[in-house]
């Protein structure tokens, strides 16, 4: 692989379609053409240069814009199939196998193929994860190929081209002039007066502006990679934490994904809209019903001190109270604590009272807190009631055990052994809500007196260390975009040729009819020659059905 | 150093530094694959998380107590059915092998102390059952589905992490495992 010598003895690596000194094209097919490729410069792209070794052929692979776009558009079409189907997230199932037979059940052979591909927890799947990343690394790959050439090529241009490069290019214009030297002065005035960058070599003239915007894309790309890395940092435990969770009113749990933090729920209130905070409610309020006007759950935040495992509640300390409101979160050692849901009216506790069926004389009331009750109760005149057996949420017996179907005081049961002064042996009586069954005639009830409720508050706890490395991503990325959209790369060169002749040439990435209003001025104010945008479309009469040919 | 020595040495150049990338981009991209679930911390060969809970009669254990024995740390509740049926084969294995060094600390999630113990009763259970009542162990050790037994060795290495119900052949098996040699 040798470097490829051009007329001018400028030696330019090998794949270069234009020489990077005097702008000679070097390849066949850029000789023969009428203009040339203007894309990194003509260049040698650093992918087309070598491909010998396999690393090669793999860096190549991801430098060619083709396969990045077609990762773009798998990427597309990836996640579009993804919404489909609700993904793993909504899905009321707790295993793998539910969730399976959720999808089966509700959408047939496409939901079976749709979990075994993974398109059901799509973020999550190993195949989309390497997809982005691959879209990374092509990102990276075919930026580096591209911007370092560009960059040389346009440090190292010369200020006087070869003829042939001028002609080849898109705005082209040659003619004889009056004065070529008086003409070349005022083109250089006023260039100079429209803010071009000048540079005067030898008869020659090349005014260039707003060379940065070429970076734009670059600048956008780098953006992305500190977007997508900011991502990938979420992995690193410690850095990102998104958990629920349902905090029952009086209860204190350990903060998921916050170790050695307890948080304790200090009551939970809804508050609705009413009638009496302002007449204008009240249509709305008829047609809408109830109306939400706050959740807010009371919180105590605590600590377990250092040096302390978990398990030692004892030792915690109270660290801040606090009410947690829509939008207004705990805030804590770089963790949010949000209001998200709520449950109303979870039992709490069960009133009873303890009375003889004959006569109705009540021996006193007894409370029993469902998730703590006590095994014996007493009463007044002596009369005890004994705890023999408890269900939190009851689902029939079985081998003489009655059996719960969750630690949740859903449907509680009981098994009350009832001693009074006159039966000291006691009688048994299971109750049950709206039930009560008794193995034998008793003369001693247990009645349901009242029930207390409590709430329960649905909290998201979430910690996100790479939130600003997202948005500097983000904000980089922006100025890429404005970068180059908003302004664009112009080139005019003008020398003189042979005998009283002059030589016009312009390149620009885009937005070429400015240039061409740019050019005119110039071109009218130094008497050059009239020129040419040969690939004009826009300004040539429209004799053809359609815009395009 | 003539040309083509140069352009050798250029060309080996290349070839490390595009190597190093792409092993780089694609370690990332395989960090990001196995990172994905981040709820699985613990695994097998871990130092098992410390913890203190209080027992039925109020004393307390400590894991770090249980250095130099085999813990078989068995995570329960009264409403799982499998939870259950595997008491009985543990409190048999649990006399044989507390001479050898294993021990059993069953640990309940977060129900009351009355439900507990009732079931211990009727069980006639007589490892020492904790109650875990602000969920920080089950959190420290990442249960999720009960009956959850992780089983640390006398170092107090995670040897194995089980989320099925076990039979009394596997229990005997698993605290084999674990005994202190």
């Amino acid at each position: 692989m040798s470097k490829i010598k051009c007329q001018c003895g400028h030696e330019n690596p090998f794949g270069t379609v234009l020489c990077e000194r005097c702008g000679r094209p070097q390849t066949e097919e850029a000789k023969k053409s009428e203009t040339v490729d203007m894309r990194y410069e003509g260049s040698a792209r650093r992918s087309q240069t070598y491909n010998r070794t396999i690393i090669d052929k793999i860096w190549n692979f991801f430098s060619s814009v083709k396969i990045g776009i077609s990762i773009i558009v798998a990427v597309l079409v990836t996640s579009a199939i993804g919404t489909l189907f609700p993904q793993k997230l909504f899905v009321p199932a707790n295993s793998e196998a539910e969730i399976a037979a959720y999808y089966e059940r509700l959408y047939g052979v496409f939901g079976v193929v749709y979990y075994k591909l993974g398109f059901h927890d799509m973020y999550n799947s190993w195949w989309f994860i390497t997809l982005v990343g691959m879209l990374g690394i092509s990102i990276i790959i075919a930026s580096v190929d591209r911007v370092i050439p560009l960059y040389k090529s346009l440090k190292k241009q010369r200020t006087k081209r070869h003829p042939s490069f001028m002609k080849r290019q898109r705005i082209y214009g040659v003619g004889a002039v009056k004065d070529a030297d008086k003409s070349l002065e005022r083109a250089e005035s006023k260039l100079k007066e429209l803010r071009y960058n000048v540079k005067v070599e030898d008869g020659a003239i090349l005014a260039e502006k707003n060379r940065f915007s070429r970076w734009g894309p670059y600048v956008n790309h780098t953006g992305l990679i500190i977007f997508l890395g900011a991502i990938l940092l979420r992995g690193i435990p410690g850095f990102y934490v998104d958990e629920t969770l349902w905090l029952r009113e009086g209860d204190t749990v350990v903060i998921p994904g916050a170790p050695g933090y307890y948080l304790e729920n200090k009551g939970f209130i809804l508050e609705n809209y009413s009638e009496e905070d302002s007449e204008l409610y009240s249509t709305a309020l008829e047609r809408a019903g109830a109306i939400a006007k706050n959740y807010q759950t009371d919180v105590a935040l605590y600590k377990n001190p250092e040096g302390t495992v978990p398990g030692q509640s004892e030792a915690m300390v109270l660290e801040q109270e606090t009410s947690i409101i829509v939008n207004e979160p705990l805030k804590f050692d770089g963790y949010n604590v949000f209001q998200m849901d709520y449950r109303l009216n979870e039992l709490k506790t069960m009133t009873f009272q303890l009375t003889e069926k004959a006569t109705g004389k009540s021996f006193g009331e007894f409370t029993v807190d469902l998730m703590d009750p006590k095994s014996k109760y007493e009463l007044e005149e002596g009369a005890y009631v004994e705890l023999r057996d408890f269900a939190t949420d009851y689902d029939g017996i079985d081998k003489g055990e009655m059996i719960s179907k969750t630690p949740l005081p859903n449907n509680p049961a009981f098994v009350f052994k009832m001693v009074t002064p006159a039966k000291p042996d006691g009688e048994m009586s299971f109750v049950a809500i709206q039930q009560t069954l008794e193995t034998e005639e008793n003369d001693y009830k247990v009645n349901f007196v009242n029930a207390e409720m409590r709430n329960i508050s649905g909290l998201t706890v979430r910690k996100d260390k790479t939130l600003y490395l997202l948005l500097v991503g983000g904000i980089i990325f922006m100025i890429g975009v404005t970068q180059g959209s908003y302004w664009n790369h112009r080139r005019i060169w003008i020398q003189k040729g042979e005998g009283d002749e002059m030589l016009l040439a312009s390149h620009t990435n885009k937005n070429w009819f400015a240039l061409r209003k740019e050019i005119d001025q110039v071109k009218d104010y130094a008497g050059l020659p009239q020129y040419e945008d040969r690939e004009d479309t826009e300004s040539k009469p429209d004799n053809e059905e359609g815009d395009f040919k | 150093m003539s040309k083509a020595a140069q352009f050798a040495k250029k060309r080996k150049k290349r070839l490390v530094v595009r190597t190093i990338v792409l092993l780089l981009l694609v370690s990332a991209i395989v960090f990001a694959i196995a990172t994905r679930d981040n709820e699985k911390v613990l695994a097998v060969g871990d130092q098992a998380p410390d913890f203190e809970l209080v027992d039925l009669e109020g004393n307390p254990h400590r894991l770090s107590d249980y250095k130099g024995k085999g813990v078989f740390l068995n995570f329960w509740g009264t409403w799982c059915p499998p939870c259950k049926a595997e008491m009985p084969y543990m409190e048999n294995q649990y006399k044989e092998f507390k001479e050898k060094g294993v021990h059993i600390l069953a640990v309940n999630i977060k129900q009351s102390n009355y439900t507990v113990e009732t079931f211990r009763d009727q069980y006639g259970l007589t490892f020492p059952i904790v109650i875990d009542k602000n969920e920080s162990v089950r959190r420290a050790y990442d249960v999720l589905p009960l009956p959850t037994t992780v089983l640390i060795n006398e170092d107090g290495i995670i040897e194995d992490i089980i989320t099925k119900e076990m039979t009394e052949d596997e229990i005997r098996s698993f605290m084999e495992r674990i005994q202190p040699k």
